[in-house]
């Protein structure tokens, strides 16, 4: 991360660290001066919005985890006891059981936005490869956390994702029984999944650290999908981009404040306020909102060992998506056909959501397969050959040019003013 | 792999022509595989602390009363953690069961492979595709289009003989170890 001007520090105890830990000098590269395309627009905040969120669920998880207890016979007392006894045990829970919801918000948000403009594109693969390990880690240590409690829903809900592995031929029972450390889901599963979920975590932001690492590699991608060309191109991170993403920041935390002290709840479930009994499943078992799509996919499939492939399949595809999307056009601006087809497959991701939601039988489980069909065709067939067929608009000359009409001319300001802060 | 870091006959003491280099080879591959050895025992332990505990293993075998159940009743015992479902079936059901045409079955069994007497059906109540409960043990419970046990979980049916019939299950209900201690007693496990 070298660069042609080092930035020149006043204070003599932050010149003493960077020249012996130039950590001053990379944050000044990659948060002060990092040069972002201009013309990003606020769906770009959610990458900054999802960080927020991640250090928000671990400071909130750090605290709630000295007030639980990881054991079946009081786990559901404990989490009890924090909402009732715990100095804002109930804020804090709060925060932090909507926080899975809005990460989850924010990181879809930020996918389909990747989808749209193309982010996926080379020379950004392993860029959004690691998207998709954050993806998965998010829903191992979501799924996870929504077992602490010990609710109904937690130990069916663990019960029920726990024996997707059983379907793999010949080692699928032993791999369930050394995944429960037992006969069934019980203390020895409650406590590994509390420290997993204690761990992954960390996981996850040395994934996120590692996603930055990439993107400040190849640099942002933006709404023409084309490369910056020069400094007229880019504004500088700072103050530009940490105000827009602080402004974008703030209103989504107004949202989440709004679920957290005016429906705190409306994203659970009740059944989970109900302590786990191993003998009595909940008529209707729903995962959480932001599993419903894959849960679709999973009851779409009337064979057991297809269902979990075609589920885990769903996200492996994302995995593919770089070498799927044979167009060079990165930006749905000008791919007129495949923009039709990225609103299909938006509202199809509504739809399956909805589909999971429902009951597995009659006219949704018709629709989950529809919509499951929809979604691999999308990506499997659709990708391949609309890179190939479709016509795409002619691009800009640069990022600037649609702008200035062809100034070229250096932003205001963007340059020219030096550097006063470290 | 080792050829094209210590090419023949740069060694020194290799012979040229091959000889030192296939020696060192095989050293070099002989260090691999001990050290995979020995990475893959140091790991073990790791992993199989996480399987059942002696004391999860050392499981009680537990006994059931028979005599309460009126033919037509179910009860629910719970052993190893799992609930086991007790049917004493009727004529009706054991000839629904009994009546079946085995090719039909997804997953085939008869009827008396399953039980060691016809009236006692003893299964485990775990559904065999996601592990719910199914319904079907109280007589306001729905039993499903086979008069046995429905999983509302997924929408799986089950006869009178616990067999899959209907749904996403892979397999029959499971029969668990179990002897008839008396007439109206039973040992699971």
């Amino acid at each position: 991360m070298a660069q042609a001007h080092a930035p020149q520090f006043k204070n003599p105890v932050v010149k003493w660290i960077d020249s012996r830990l130039p950590i001053f000098t990379m944050l000044d590269h990659e948060y002060n001066q990092y040069p972002m395309p201009r013309n990003v627009n606020y769906l770009w905040a959610f990458g900054a919005i999802a960080g927020i969120m991640l250090v928000i669920m671990i400071a909130t998880g750090l605290v709630l985890a000295m007030q639980y207890a990881a054991h079946t016979t009081i786990a559901f007392d404990s989490v009890e006891r924090i909402m009732r006894d715990v100095n804002y045990g109930w804020l804090l829970r709060y925060v932090h059981a909507n926080g899975a919801s809005m990460f989850f918000i924010a990181v879809y948000i930020h996918m389909f936005r990747g989808l749209y403009y193309g982010s996926y594109k080379a020379p950004r693969e392993i860029l959004w490869i690691l998207g998709v390990l954050i993806l998965l880690a998010m829903m191992a240590t979501a799924f996870m956390g929504y077992v602490l409690p010990w609710g109904q829903m937690s130990f069916w809900g663990a019960t029920v994702i726990t024996n997707l592995f059983s379907a793999f031929p010949l080692v699928g029972d032993p791999i369930v029984t050394w995944l429960w450390g037992g006969f069934s889901v019980d203390n020895p599963t409650l406590n590994r999944f509390f420290a997993l979920h204690f761990l992954l975590p960390f996981v996850l932001l040395g994934l996120v650290i590692l996603h930055t690492a990439a993107l400040h590699v190849s640099g942002s991608n933006n709404p023409l999908g084309i490369d910056a060309k020069g400094p007229q191109d880019t504004v500088p991170f700072n103050p530009y981009v940490t105000i827009k993403d602080g402004f974008a920041v703030v209103v989504f935390l107004i949202f989440y404040a709004a679920f957290v002290f005016f429906a705190p709840n409306y994203l659970g479930h009740p059944d989970n306020y109900i302590p786990a009994n191993p003998l009595v499943t909940p008529a209707h078992i729903v995962p959480e909102w932001y599993f419903l799509p894959f849960y679709a996919i999973l009851r779409a499939i009337p064979d057991k060992l297809g269902g979990v492939l075609a589920m885990f399949g769903a996200i492996a595809v994302l995995a593919a998506l770089p070498w799927l999307d044979t167009s060079k056009v990165r930006s749905c601006k000008f791919r007129p056909i495949y923009r039709q087809f990225f609103w299909i497959l938006a509202i199809d991701a509504l739809v399956l959501g909805y589909a999971g939601a429902m009951p597995a039988e009659g006219v949704w489980l018709l629709v989950a397969r529809i919509g499951t069909a929809y979604y691999f065709f999308h990506f499997l067939i659709l990708l391949p050959l609309l890179g190939k067929l479709e016509r795409p608009l002619p691009l800009p000359a640069s990022i600037c040019e649609p702008v200035l009409k062809g100034g070229g001319r250096v932003a205001a300001g963007a340059h020219a003013k030096p550097m006063e802060k470290a | 792999m080792a050829q094209t870091t210590h090419p023949p006959g740069t060694g020194g003491h290799a012979a040229p022509g091959g000889e030192g280099a296939s020696r060192r080879d095989f050293l070099y591959l002989a260090t691999g595989a001990v050290g995979a050895v020995g990475v893959a025992s140091a790991v073990w332990p790791f992993i199989d602390s996480m399987n059942p505990a002696a004391d999860t293993l050392a499981l009680a075998s537990i006994d059931v009363d028979l005599a309460p159940v009126q033919e037509g009743q179910a009860i629910t015992v719970t052993w190893r953690g799992k609930p086991v479902f007790v049917r004493h079936r009727t004529a009706k059901e054991i000839e629904e069961a009994r009546t079946v045409n085995l090719g039909e079955l997804r997953d085939p069994a008869a009827d008396d492979a399953r039980v060691k007497k016809p009236e006692w059906l003893i299964v485990v109540g775990i559904c065999t595709h996601l592990g719910c409960v199914p319904l079907g043990q109280k007589p306001t419970d729905p039993r499903g289009d086979y008069d046995g046990w429905f999983c509302p979980c997924h929408g799986s049916h089950y006869d009178t003989a616990g067999r899959i019939r209907k749904g996403p299950a892979p397999a029959n209900l499971v029969v668990p170890q179990y002897a008839f201690t008396s007439d109206t007693a039973v040992r699971l496990g």
